[in-house]
């Protein structure tokens, strides 16, 4: 079984990705697009497994706000790692929207932008096949302060200094 | 000065703790160039020309004395002994080596400075009105709102892959001395009619090769909401900026996309989710900022000094300098001086490491320990008192400083240019000297006025062309450099009340060798034109056009014309865009 990083660890991960067009199997756990979700939202919620959506850098976060709390994970897609979108998306689903499951990062996930994505929302990342997963756990310690609000830290620094 | 905190402190070391690893592990052959790339620029590195490019960030262009002595340090040990200061107040170093280039910044560090996010497609460095705290038409420090905003700025996470680059230029007086109308976002301080601070909000304005002036999308945004609505900003510019093209994914092409007032829109929409949030700014943040800058401890000084009148009056030379470098301060018996780095034959904004040493002493001295760098590419000892005038511009003349052409005519503002640049078209520095000889009649220079002339290797625009009075852009015709010259351009109001603009192309491009000339044609035409002495070049051709300058520069039966028109063709007139 594939590995992921969700909350710090190396683990297996269960969740099986659906490409457009692909057929969705009677059980498991599936991450499927935003369109063949909103296509196929009764159905999908109606099988065994659990549901998960991608959203591709343009895609709106807010498509989905209303069924958040069906879902038990939103993945965003990274293109490329240098493709900033993903980032706004995610604190959209935190901040705005109230998403409290699984965010998981995917697809050009490397290890020197997992410090942004975790203060941006992100718990979980499907690394890029090449990454070392192990080794790519200390870069969430490559800084112990961060100035900004963020997701993993609402209050920015100059708050937390006050008190 | 700022002086950074224990945490502020430990955030420049971890980062140095970072790139040292993010450089071995690309050394190692475990880290791709492409992957290393956007890590290496947003510590400043650039792989140039010849050699890599260190970009170390000056914050709003101020410094001490101690930290300029590292630079001065850093010049002779890992460079070939000297820097160049940058139209975006910050230092460049072209010779290092990319193994040194951790430890350049672990020797950073430890004075308190760093190379975070000096390239790249991040939020760079914030600039300033270089009398910043001095100027007599204060509003606000802008320092204090510079720090702030360099503090949100720095690692943002959210904002660290935007589509582009992304300049924020602030001013805290009444006077544009930051540009604010050609950044992507310029925020000047004004105050309402009850006297509370606020920033009038400019967006989509920049350089490069879509020149832009920017749109004001709020005439009043109180403090308070500074951050909030920067983060709104950003986040619209983030999500909807243009990634496929990089020539149209600045923030200007967006806000002309979806037109300024849609753009507005959009942001102020955004905002209202995030208005009265945590990053809303409070009192005690405002005034810890403030406290943590040192001040100088001014003294009660006459608002004259007889010893400074006597040394004006007697020496022509102390004079023409007092004239030119020295500048108003709000404090009475204090003055600003520029220290002036257009010397004829040095390369505009260069200085080596004597002469950093040498100033960071003068600072000492004279100035309470701190420096400026101004987007002229001047250094600025902001604190002076008029009895040590005499006494500093006899140092400075020792060393070679004291050339007393602020604001004239030789003060080129210039890029690198294709001596070092591998951007670049045409070389910049050896047109900047051969106007600069041209024009070494200091009474000439003087009888000529205030006038900015700025020139750039190529359309990136990083000696700031459009802006020039007379601008000179490189640009490359079938491997020869040309040079293509605008007028009318500014930054800063006009006496006509306009904030900003876009100089306009006179024509076909030159050769080099041709430049100095056509620079003294359209000078020739100004002073036949001018209504005084006070209307000054730029004035002059915002009154009567461009018409007489062209006529002046191709008539016909002219040899520069002929030598002009014989350039290859394809640009006559237009805005180079290849």
């Amino acid at each position: 079984m594939a590995t992921v990083i969700r909350n710090r660890e190396v683990v297996s991960d269960p969740w099986q990705r659906i490409e457009a067009g692909g057929s969705v199997p009677e059980h498991g756990d599936v991450i499927v697009p935003l369109a063949v979700w909103q296509k196929e939202r009764d159905a999908l919620l109606a099988r065994k497994g659990r549901i998960g959506v991608l959203l591709e850098p343009a895609d709106e976060p807010g498509a989905i706000a209303a069924d958040l709390e069906r879902l038990a994970l939103v993945a965003v897609n990274f293109p490329q790692f240098t493709d900033g979108r993903g980032y706004s998306t995610a604190r959209l689903l935190r901040e705005r929207y109230g998403y409290k499951g699984e965010l998981r990062a995917v697809g050009d996930v490397l290890r020197d932008q997992l410090f942004y994505l975790a203060r941006v929302g992100f718990d979980a990342f499907a690394l890029r096949a090449d990454q070392d997963a192990e080794a790519a756990l200390s870069a969430f310690g490559d800084f112990s302060e961060a100035y900004q609000t963020s997701v993993d830290r609402p209050h920015p620094l100059f708050r937390r200094r006050a008190a | 000065m700022y002086l950074y905190d224990e945490i502020d402190q430990r955030i420049v070391d971890e980062r140095v703790r970072q790139y040292r690893d993010q450089t071995h592990r690309f050394l190692a052959g475990t880290l791709s160039e492409d992957e290393f790339r956007p890590l290496r620029l947003q510590n400043g590195l650039y792989i140039q020309r010849y050699a890599p490019m260190l970009r170390v960030a000056i914050p709003y262009g101020l410094l001490s004395s101690r930290q300029m002595r590292r630079l001065a340090h850093i010049a002779r040990r890992y460079d070939r002994g000297y820097g160049h200061f940058s139209t975006r107040q910050n230092i460049q170093f072209n010779w290092p080596r990319l193994e040194d280039s951790p430890d350049i910044l672990a020797e950073l560090a430890e004075v308190q400075m760093h190379a975070i996010q000096t390239s790249g497609n991040c939020v760079r460095n914030i600039t300033t009105d270089h009398f910043a705290g001095v100027a007599p038409d204060e509003v606000v420090d802008s320092f204090v709102w510079c720090e702030i905003v360099r503090q949100w700025s720095t690692f943002h996470p959210e904002f660290a892959y935007l589509p582009r680059k992304f300049k924020i230029a602030i001013t805290g007086a009444t006077h544009d001395r930051a540009a604010t109308f050609v950044h992507d976002i310029g925020l000047h301080a004004v105050r309402d009619g009850d006297g509370a601070i606020g920033f009038r909000v400019i967006v989509g304005g920049g350089l490069g090769r879509t020149p832009m002036i920017g749109h004001v999308v709020r005439e009043f945004l109180p403090w308070q909401h500074v951050l909030t609505y920067l983060d709104a900003i950003l986040r619209v510019y983030n999500r909807y900026g243009r990634r496929d093209n990089k020539y149209k994914a600045r923030i200007k092409i967006l806000v002309k996309e979806r037109t300024p007032e849609a753009f507005t829109r959009e942001v102020e929409e955004e905002w209202l989710h995030l208005k009265d949030g945590p990053a809303t700014l409070t009192h005690e943040e405002v005034d810890r900022i403030e406290s943590r800058f040192t001040r100088p401890a001014y003294e009660q000084l006459p608002a004259t000094d007889t010893g400074f009148d006597a040394a004006r009056a007697a020496d022509k030379a102390f004079a023409a300098w007092v004239k030119r470098n020295v500048h108003p301060h709000k404090v009475g018996g204090y003055a600003a001086v520029s220290i002036s780095l257009k010397k004829t034959g040095v390369p505009p904004g260069d200085a080596t490491a004597d002469e950093m040493d040498a100033v960071a002493g003068l600072a000492d001295r004279y100035s309470f320990g701190e420096l400026r760098v101004s987007h002229e590419q001047n250094l600025i000892l902001s604190d002076v008192r008029w009895s040590d005038l005499a006494g500093l511009w006899r140092d400075l003349r020792e060393l070679g400083l004291a050339t007393p052409n602020v604001g004239l005519l030789t003060n080129i503002i210039a890029c690198p240019g294709g001596d070092f640049c591998s951007l670049a078209n045409a070389k910049s520095i050896p047109v900047a000297q051969a106007i600069q000889e041209r024009f070494d009649d200091l009474d000439y220079l003087h009888d000529i006025g205030e006038l900015d002339l700025n020139i750039s290797g190529c359309m990136n625009s990083c000696g700031h062309h459009h802006v020039g009075h007379i601008g000179i852009l490189g640009v490359d015709k079938n491997g020869e450099e040309w040079y293509q010259i605008t007028i009318g351009g500014h930054q800063g109001t006009t006496r006509d009340g306009e904030h900003a603009a876009i100089g306009k192309v006179i024509g076909p491009s030159f050769a080099r060798a041709e430049v100095p000339d056509v620079i003294g044609r359209l000078i020739d035409c100004y002073l036949e034109h001018r209504d005084s002495d006070a209307e000054r070049f730029v004035d002059t051709v915002g009154r009567i056009g461009l018409e007489p300058f062209k006529e002046r520069v191709y008539g016909a039966g002219d040899a520069v014309a002929r030598r002009g028109h014989a350039a290859p063709r394809g640009c006559a007139g237009e805005p180079v865009t290849v």
